[in-house]
């Protein structure tokens, strides 16, 4: 036959072979997958690609020059290109005076067009509501932020003294894209026109002045200017571009994306039973149909190019449907998770569709094809002897090829070959388990067949009898409840356990930037407001220039967090004992002997991300000072004790004689709090940070990204679904006989339909009790072994479990199988006949 | 055609067609030294008590199944000499088919179910025709209906359709009234020998009804897999 009307042959079938059962069963199982893919990829594409876009907002610009000097013009002359937009902003700190009251801020003068990537916000009062704005300062304006403002006492229109000369502050300033988000930069911010700035009189030469020259156009142009940059590298201009930036905001995107790729894999794992079995089903069905066209003249290539057309075109409109679903479905997650990707996400790439495409490709080849490839092999012989045996419909070694296909394919999504051979063997070991608790329970429904009636008699036989069909339901469903469970409620039950665990008076407020001189003062005024103990923690910050004599530029670390400790400065502490959260779990920490010696005691995380390990020398940098180390200690930190902690500590007398400030945390309880308010008035160099709103911020962090792993794991109780879909039309035949036989015998059509309903509710509950376990079983590891918290489930996980189990599988299976069962026994008998 | 001995074409000749099976007790003869030879346009019943090996006779003639020992030529064409693919092109050639179950795909319409074989033969008028062979039998009413919508006669009807749609040379029947009631096979009966007639096929006609049997031309009896009469 030729291949155009072999193509009709095949494609005019194709709407009678969805409408069928067994097709529609394969094409829903696919597009699950699809629709758990793509909804998870898209998702994480647009946030990725915000990220990008956010980066050039963290910068003001797509490409930022930064130099303690002002920038040679040679050095910006290939930027004359028209394309690329320019802007200039100088900062420095200074005093900001109002009568008789100053404060210190940090000055920020911009030329026209700042900032060329972002908004900055503006508010009328202090406090009051933002909104972005488009104009720099007015010459002889000034725009301060409100806790200068408060601090200062100022009202909009105020006369502030800024170096030589008066400025008037017009605008409340809320934020500004190129504010740093860490907490050196949290230093009031003052931003005025740099046309204002030699008036002031305060850039002179040897001033703390950072210069910054702003560039942002069309990609080729920025990308040509930095191929010029890097060409000829200047090293007192130090080039800042976006990916230094949103590497960190990406990791930890990166974080949250793959518990979403993980999700949606268990959705796809599932589905593959589905795939699996409708696709055994389709293929045993097509026999007769095959051993006719067969015997009417049809060759085995026709056989197998039907039948490969026929999936080929099942698979794209599962494609199609699946992707629309995904595209629908991404939108619910960016919801879920507005407040974690506050601004407008730009439109999703193709990409995940690619990688849908590829998964779906495995599942078609490793779970569907095999059973459809011995089609061809069908003995035309059947049409007239049904004795003939039918062709074996093996899966073969494919499912396993395809399975490794899958992992292939996650991996490339989470770019973590060991997260992946943990899941790999995670869900082997789950799956055994499961599957084995699964196999235990089926076998236990047979001991219960005797003390019920005669609709949970024929309903529990038939759970045990069809027993890998109901091993496979049990496990489909109870994986999808526990992940659900998971989240639902273990996740709750844990965060409840860390809080008691933390204790009620933990410390809530941060203190930051004390000046020595004003401990001993700020430490009454604490004691004043019912925090008597405030420790007094010395900070000063220093850069890391060297490992071993090796140049910290030279290494190359392998995380997000390695790279920021190599590049950043870092906040450290000296001490004469260690921190009452910190337990050293290597080396040994000094004694008074060992004061002023150069050593230094890390946590892990240092250790870790910087592949440290005792003895190895550490250079820095400290405020100009170079100072080389010998690593004496390790620590383990529990950081969520919310007391003052440092990755790097060192002995007493080393450092004594750098310039740092204090810091402290304290509990405050709520009528003490308002009292912060004149704390701030009276010291007005400290930043006062609420721990309480910052964790009220992370809380809600969670509490949505664990939303979004639920709702992408509605997904795995959608194949869950489809595996018992799959499952009812496998026992089709044998359930419309079972049926046929009941009602001849005098069984009503409720009692048919109770019998099945049993059946199903069995299911469920046995799904819900396998669910349950899973989930507290997990939880009782992850307690135990992550958090070192105690945890004994609640007992409602148990009921929530089981009630929401027997109600879903129930209710589905039911509803799957009823059609069967009411077909009229003549009808179903003259069939079979 | 190929000529007979006696100078007639012969339009199927076995010699010597054997099957033998496994079965638990040992190997099983169901089919033991059958020659036949089938003219050109003449009509042959096979008759026999149920187990005669009517059917694997039937199967073995059509090249559904391959012999133990012995030949089957159709149109000249030894089929022994043929790979499964060359059976079924040359069934899809040579041969038309009629069965007692009529075998219809329940999953196409009346005329596509006729329009199967000539699809097979990549006939690009195949609705066109299809069309017409069921409005000779009476269905011209009944194209788009699913075979569950079509009482048996009704189905037999359309299988007779698709048997002569591609106007075979060579056309088997098997037990074709057999599921059939008494008035309803006769007209099918009627219909078919018509039809037959009207195509100049030879017919091979599997049946334990001596009253159709009686209406072919020659009568090959079996018993216990051996030509009896």
């Amino acid at each position: 036959m030729k291949p155009l009307p072999m193509l009709r042959f095949a494609l005019r079938g194709l709407w009678r072979e969805l409408r069928s059962g067994d097709a529609l069963v394969l094409f829903g199982a696919l597009a699950v997958a699809v629709a758990s893919m793509t909804a998870v990829g898209f998702f994480t594409s647009r946030v990725s690609a915000g990220v990008a876009r956010e980066a050039t907002e963290v910068l003001a610009a797509d490409l930022r020059l930064e130099s303690a000097n002002p920038i040679p013009a040679a050095e910006l002359a290939p930027a004359r290109d028209d394309r690329l937009r320019r802007a200039e902003e100088i900062s420095f700190p200074t005093a900001l005076f109002h009568g008789d009251r100053s404060q210190l801020v940090a000055v920020n003068a911009v030329t026209a067009g700042y900032p060329l990537r972002g908004h900055v916000r503006v508010a009328g009062v202090p406090y009051g509501p933002a909104t972005a704005i488009a104009t720099i300062p007015g010459r002889g304006n000034v725009w301060l932020d409100s806790r200068t403002a408060t601090v200062l006492g100022l009202r909009p229109g105020a006369s502030v003294r800024v170096g030589a000369i008066r400025l008037r502050f017009t605008r409340v300033l809320a934020f500004r894209p190129d504010q740093s988000v860490g907490l050196v930069s949290l230093a009031p911010a003052l931003l005025m026109n740099a046309a204002d700035l030699p008036a002031t009189g305060l850039v002179q030469p040897g001033s703390r002045v950072t210069y910054a020259a702003l560039f942002a156009g069309p990609p080729a142009a920025v990308a040509a200017f930095r191929a010029h940059l890097r060409a000829h590298p200047d090293a007192a201009v130090r080039v800042r571009e976006a990916a230094d930036d949103s590497r960190e905001l990406g990791s930890a995107i990166d974080r949250a994306s793959r518990f979403l790729n993980l999700a949606s894999l268990s959705a796809v794992l599932l589905a593959a039973v589905g795939v699996a079995m409708s696709a055994r089903r389709w293929a045993s069905r097509r026999i007769d149909g095959v051993a006719l066209m067969k015997c009417l003249g049809a060759t085995q290539r026709f056989v197998l190019e039907v039948a490969l057309t026929e999936l080929a075109a099942i698979g794209a409109l599962a494609l199609l449907a699946g992707t629309v679903a995904g595209a629908i479905a991404e939108s619910g997650i960016a919801w879920l998770l507005r407040s974690l990707v506050e601004r407008d996400l730009p439109a999703a790439s193709a990409g995940p569709i690619a990688i849908a495409f590829a998964t779906e490709l495995a599942m078609l080849l490793g779970f569907a094809l095999p059973p459809l490839l011995p089609l061809r092999r069908t003995a035309p012989l059947r049409v007239l002897r049904r004795d003939v045996a039918p062709p074996r419909l093996r899966h073969g070694v494919a499912p396993g090829l395809a399975l490794a296909a899958l992992f292939a394919i996650l991996w490339l999504m989470v770019r973590d070959a060991a997260l992946v051979v943990d899941l790999a063997a995670g869900i082997g070991v789950v799956g055994v388990v499961l599957g084995a608790a699964g196999f235990a329970l089926v076998r236990l429904t047979r001991r219960f067949r005797g003390g019920v009636g005669v609709a949970w008699r024929y309903g529990l036989a038939n759970v045990s009898r069809r027993g890998t069909a109901s091993v496979l339901q049990v496990v489909a469903f109870g994986l999808g409840l526990m992940i659900l469970l998971l989240l639902a409620v273990v996740r709750g039950d844990l965060m409840r356990e860390w809080r008691a665990s933390v204790g009620a008076r933990a410390p809530n407020e941060f203190l930051i930037n004390i000046r020595p001189q004003d401990a001993p003062a700020l430490r009454r005024a604490l004691a004043a407001l019912g925090a008597p103990d405030a420790p007094m923690v010395p900070v000063i910050r220093a850069r890391i220039t060297a490992i071993d004599a090796r140049p910290i530029a030279s290494l190359r670390f392998a995380s997000a967090r390695g790279r920021a400790f190599a590049t950043r400065e870092q906040n450290l502490t000296w001490s004469a004992d260690p921190m009452p959260d910190n337990r050293v779990i290597a080396g040994r920490w000094w004694g008074p002997a060992d004061y002023g010696r150069h050593w230094v005691s890390i946590s892990t995380e240092y250790r870790d991300a910087l592949h440290l390990r005792l003895g190895d020398s550490i250079s820095f940098d400290v405020a100009g000072e170079p100072l080389t180390v010998r690593v004496a200690s390790i620590r383990r930190v529990r950081w969520d004790s919310f007391r003052p902690n440092f990755f790097l500590v060192f002995p007493p007398r080393l450092l004594d004689g750098a310039a740092g400030t204090l810091i402290t945390s304290v509990y405050l309880g709520p009528r003490a709090r308002p009292g912060l308010a004149a704390l701030a008035r009276r010291f007005p160099t400290v930043t006062v940070i609420d721990v309480e709103a910052i964790l009220a911020q992370v809380r809600s962090i969670i509490d949505r990204a664990s939303l979004a792993v639920q709702y992408v794991s509605l997904f795995t109780l959608a194949a869950g679904v489809v595996v018992l879909l799959a499952a009812v039309q496998a026992t089709r035949d044998e359930r419309r006989h079972e049926s046929a036989i009941l009602r001849t015998l005098g069984a009503s059509r409720f009692t048919v339909l109770s019998g099945v309903a049993a059946e199903f509710a069995a299911l469920g509950l046995l799904s819900g009790l396998l669910g349950a376990a899973g989930a507290a079983a997990t939880g009782w590891w992850v307690a135990h072994h992550l958090f070192a918290l105690r945890y004994a489930p609640d007992p409602k996980l148990w009921w929530i479990g089981i009630l929401g189990g027997t109600a879903l599988v129930g209710v589905s299976g039911t509803l799957a199988a009823r059609r069967v069962v009411g077909t009229p026994p003549a009808q179903s008998l003259r069939a079979e006949a | 055609m190929h000529p007979g001995p006696n100078g007639a074409r012969l339009a199927l000749e076995a010699s010597g067609l054997t099957k033998t099976v496994d079965s638990p007790s040992g190997p099983l003869t169901i089919l033991a030294d059958v020659d036949l030879r089938v003219r050109a346009g003449e009509t042959v019943a096979i008759v026999g008590p149920s187990g005669a090996g009517k059917s694997t006779l039937l199967a073995l003639l059509a090249g559904l199944d391959t012999p133990t020992r012995g030949r089957v030529a159709i149109a000249g064409t030894d089929l022994s000499s043929l790979d499964e693919d060359g059976r079924a092109a040359l069934r899809r050639r040579q041969i038309g088919f009629v069965f007692q179950s009529f075998q219809l795909l329940p999953s196409l319409t009346a005329l596509e179910n006729v329009m199967l074989p000539l699809e097979l033969a990549g006939d690009p008028d195949a609705r066109a025709i299809a069309t017409a062979a069921l409005t000779e039998v009476g269905l011209g009413a009944r194209l788009e209906h699913y075979p569950r919508q079509l009482s048996g006669g009704e189905q037999q009807r359309v299988a007779i359709a698709r048997a002569f749609v591609t106007r075979p040379p060579l056309l088997f029947a098997d037990e074709p009234t057999g599921n059939l009631d008494g008035a309803t096979g006769r007209r099918i009966a009627q219909l078919l020998f018509e039809r037959n007639r009207a195509a100049g096929s030879t017919l091979v006609l599997v049946t334990h009804d001596r009253e159709l049997a009686a209406r072919c031309d020659r009568i090959v009896a079996l018993d216990a897999g051996r030509v009896a009469g």
